[in-house]
């Protein structure tokens, strides 16, 4: 008898899979790809001018951070934590589950699709964030490093924390009125939508619990002048301590996923 | 001899206070199509989905290709093929993508034009999924579940929502996989369906099987008092029970000299079988 096909292989062809099926349905791509973008275009042309208190950095490129590290939320966590309940409802999951597919092929088709559409939004928003709004690309080899690492965390982080958030919500149907608040209310309290420096301090300790506080405070990092420090709580970028819970968080969100992640509904089993 | 394809020995489960298979016992012959009929809770899906190795049971052996789904490894699921009920995933990919998708699972599949022969949907070859009517979506589905040459194909309620021709077209489709030696195990409401493609239908009632036969000595049907009715001389339709129906005949065709008007001879139907095996449970 022939082998069975190995993981990496299926697990590679279950990448185009995933581009096919969310790139075809023009809801999930416009959802995925195309809302940051009018985001960020529409947020930064209306507060976009004012120089922020003498450091040479205007809101519109405070807000290109803040939503480069919002990408990584919208094409991991979003997409999985709702996109995984309407499989489940479709009966993709279980349709999967009884073939002779891996589940490591699912999760690798997952990873291959977030991290690839992930770098087009990536260069989207750079694009425009350097034609609109002056933002300038990183200017030394630690920022352009701390690009890459702050992008590997943050999707490591978020899709664990997507594979879990997908056990919550009762249906594909409802999905998006569960997931998107979540999402909205850490871009408003992590310092996407206003200047984290301006937030009320219980708001700014409640945002520092959850990794996207940390994420667009590197992203600024990466993105703005070494002036714009002068913008931060710290004094500072605090990037060791941005990779610390970076770190810790990626660990917290693998436990998550595996307490929490199934293959099925609820009672269903 | 060879071990069955299936073997269930005393199976049970339940939700809860809710007994929803209550000491099943099943053997499926290799190459065989068995049919299980059963009303809505009699236990049917969840003894199908138990032996798909998608739910847990709470006693009882469960023989499946020799192997306990349960603990099944790839190597098994290769060997077996699912048609389940109410999918309506891979709505974006064309048909032809899905199939190549899916025979990439399989140590050998079947070549894709095979199956798209087979299923009959050359023509819907480059539609995407989401665009099929509900038969063709359907043989899609039993596409999927053929593509890795299953040894034992499930089909779980298969035609529900189907038109007469379109019904006609898939049980065609399922003649010819039951003609090649694959076993079938099928699940259905409709009782022509079970007479058409299995060889044995099991009748499942209150989480038990209660009767596994031939459709056409269900229930002990074929040896039932047959009803012989004709049209008497007044034009009034008579009718008479009869345990030796060709006795009644003769006799009739002796009194009326040659042609009884308005002769019919017939034995309980399948649906008087299984609506007396289920009992009172319909209601």
């Amino acid at each position: 008898m022939s082998e069975l096909p190995g993981t990496l292989r299926i697990g590679f062809s279950r990448i185009g899979v995933e581009l096919k099926q969310l790139f075809r349905d023009l809801e999930a791509a416009v959802f995925t790809l195309a809302l940051p973008m009018i985001l960020m275009i529409v947020f930064g042309s209306v507060f976009g001018g004012q120089e922020l208190g003498g450091t040479g950095v205007t809101f519109a490129q405070y807000f290109v951070a803040g939503m480069i590290a919002s990408g990584i939320i919208y094409t991991s966590f979003q997409n999985l934590a709702i996109g995984i309940p309407q499989e489940r409802d479709e009966g993709t999951l279980k349709r999967l589950e009884g073939t002779p597919m891996p589940q490591a092929a699912y999760f690798i088709g997952k990873i291959g699709q977030i991290f690839l559409v992930y770098l087009i939004q990536l260069a989207l928003l750079m694009g425009i964030g350097i034609l609109l709004f002056g933002v300038e690309l990183p200017g030394t080899a630690q920022q352009w490093g701390a690009l890459a690492w702050l992008s590997v965390l943050g999707l490591v982080t978020w899709t664990l924390l997507g594979l879990a958030f997908s056990a919550v919500p009762r249906s594909g149907k409802g999905a998006s009125a569960i997931v998107t608040p979540v999402i909205l209310v850490l871009q408003f309290t992590s310092g996407v939508f206003f200047l984290y420096g301006d937030l009320p301090t219980w708001m700014q300790q409640f945002a520092a619990l959850f990794p996207l506080k940390w994420l667009t405070q590197g992203m600024r990092y990466v993105f703005l002048p070494e002036s714009a420090a002068a913008l931060e709580v710290a004094g500072s970028f605090e990037m060791p301590r941005v990779a610390l819970v970076m770190l810790g968080w990626t660990v917290l969100s693998a436990l998550l996923a595996w307490a929490f992640f199934r293959w099925r509904r609820r009672g269903d089993g | 001899m060879p071990e069955p394809a299936i073997e269930v020995r005393g199976l049970r489960r339940t939700y809860g206070r809710t007994v929803a298979v209550a000491g099943l016992d099943l053997t499926v012959e290799r190459g065989q199509c068995v049919a299980l009929l059963g009303p809505n809770g009699a236990g049917k899906t969840t003894t199908t989905e138990i032996l798909e190795g998608y739910r847990h049971r709470d006693a009882g052996e469960v023989r499946v290709l020799g192997t306990d789904p349960a603990h099944a490894p790839r190597r098994w699921r290769a060997r077996i093929g699912i048609v389940l009920q109410q999918v309506s995933d891979l709505g974006e990919l064309t048909v032809r993508e899905s199939l190549r998708h899916f025979a990439g699972y399989y140590p050998d599949p079947r070549p894709v034009d095979e199956v798209l022969t087979r299923i009959g949907l050359e023509e819907k070859a480059d539609a995407r999924g989401r665009t099929l009517s509900g038969g063709q979506r359907r043989r899609l589905d039993v596409g999927l579940g053929i593509i890795g040459r299953p040894e034992l194909l499930f089909l779980d309620e298969p035609t529900t929502g189907f038109d007469p021709e379109a019904r006609r077209e898939f049980w065609s489709l399922i003649g010819t996989l039951r003609a090649e030696g694959t076993t079938i195990l099928l699940t259905t409401h409709y009782l022509d369906e079970a007479e058409a493609l299995a060889d044995v239908v099991g009748v499942i009632s209150r989480g038990r099987l209660v009767a596994l036969d031939a459709p056409h000595d269900l229930g002990g049907r074929h040896a039932g008092r047959a009803v012989v009715s004709w049209r008497d001389d007044d034009g009034a339709r008579r009718s008479e029970h009869t345990d030796t129906p060709t006795r009644v005949v003769a006799e009739l065709a002796a009194r009326f000299g040659g042609e009884v008007p308005g002769l019919a001879v017939s034995r309980p139907s399948l649906e008087d079988a299984y609506l007396e095996l289920i009992g009172g449970e319909a209601e």
